[in-house]
């Protein structure tokens, strides 16, 4: 530690983090378990967004099968069908985190939980992988 | 034998100034320049700042050996204690104060509430179980005792995202103290204590973000405690759900 040079009182940035549940959506300093949270909270928004979704386009039905057809032409178009393996892969990451935050959130595999946690997401990327290959591909 | 120096390089310091009272949403920094060499911590270049750039900065220290635990705070972000925080290697550092605890001044957080979440806990601060491993006590003492490996400098519950967006929560370091009650009751029955655990705002708010065990500086791993406290508490429950009424 040797001497200073003075440049004090000039206003800089924003703080590093926000507190509150802003800061949830903040990944900057986190480590593996608060991304695992980060990521959970992601996906089960998109989730619950896909689920209303899901049941607007369902009213659909209900204009006859010329609204669904036509949605069914959309629905069958490249970047629907990104949307798709995208879903997958929100499925799949909330999914297979929520056993390991009910086993761990039981105390059944506490000490395992940073292992848990890449194991079961290495197997959410080969699933998400191979379903998207699948999507892509299937006649 | 002659030493060089080690070379110096200047870090711009972007500290968090506020004092108790002002708008939460009104942010202010204030950046210094310090010269700093490969060994320096915040905390070298934090006194350099108040002896020589701006004596108002205020911030708490005491040991310099992450010992006493009272100068935790954020460095770009992520918390620490820092006296054994080195300076990051980047041209600029962002130091703020704890979160989750409201701002004193500057860098110094009111621990009040952190405190009385421990006295909750029964304050378990010896561990009478354990000694260090193939140490001679000084002529005169029984035995040594190690004292438990919690500092109280609330790293824990800055790093936590469920204190950050709910103040009732108990927090990790109440917690793991609570745990420490059940695994070593010296005598006192840990029941109470698990029941007072057992609570929504308790062992049940955490959402295992894990940041707590990540960040604490000490090793004390809250959140696997916490995970423990769950277990207890939910064979407790079951225990008493299948005994029809018996000993509750």
């Amino acid at each position: 530690m040797a001497s200073t040079t003075a440049e004090p009182r000039r206003p800089a940035v924003g703080p590093a983090r926000r507190p509150g549940f802003v800061g949830w959506f903040d990944p900057r300093g986190r480590r593996l378990g608060g991304i695992a949270f980060l990521v959970n909270r992601i996906t089960g928004i998109g989730l619950v967004v896909y689920l209303y979704l899901h049941l607007v386009i369902l009213a659909l039905l209900a204009q006859g099968p010329t609204a669904w057809d036509t949605f069914i032409e959309v629905a069958l178009s490249p970047p629907f069908l990104a949307l798709d393996v995208i879903l997958l892969a929100g499925i799949l990451i909330h999914g297979l985190n929520g056993i390991r935050v009910g086993l761990v959130g039981l105390g059944l595999v506490a000490s395992r939980q940073r292992a848990l946690f890449v194991a079961l997401m290495a197997i959410a990327a080969l699933v998400a992988l191979a379903g998207g290959l699948r999507i892509f591909t299937a006649g | 034998m002659t030493e060089t120096a080690p070379a110096l390089r200047t870090t711009r310091f972007v500290v968090s100034r506020r004092k108790e009272g002002d708008d939460p949403g009104a942010l202010r920094y204030d950046t210094y320049d310090v010269a700093v060499g490969p060994r320096t911590t915040i905390l070298d270049a934090l006194v350099a700042i108040r002896r020589h750039l701006d004596p108002g900065l205020t911030f708490r220290h005491s040991c310099f050996h992450a010992s006493c635990g009272t100068c935790g705070m954020r460095v770009d972000g992520r918390e620490g204690l820092a006296c054994v925080t080195p300076v990051p290697s980047g041209a600029e550092v962002v130091v703020e104060p704890l979160a989750n605890l409201p701002v004193v001044s500057d860098l110094v957080v009111d621990m009040e509430v952190f405190y009385e979440a421990f006295d909750e806990a029964g304050r378990p601060l010896v561990r009478a179980s354990e000694s260090v491993p193939g140490s001679t006590p000084a002529e005169g003492i029984e035995e040594l005792e190690r004292y438990e490996d919690c500092i109280e400098c609330g790293i824990c519950l800055s790093a936590c995202p469920v204190a950050g967006s709910d103040p009732r929560y108990v927090g990790p370091a109440a917690l793991a103290a609570a745990w420490r009650v059940v695994e070593e009751p010296r005598g006192r029955d840990p029941g109470p204590v698990v029941r007072l655990m057992d609570d929504e705002q308790a062992a049940w708010r955490c959402h295992l973000a894990w940041e707590c065990s990540e960040a604490c500086p000490s090793g004390v791993d809250p959140a696997t405690a916490i995970m423990r406290i769950r277990r207890s508490a939910a064979s407790a429950r079951a225990r008493r759900l299948f005994s029809f009424g018996g000993t509750r």
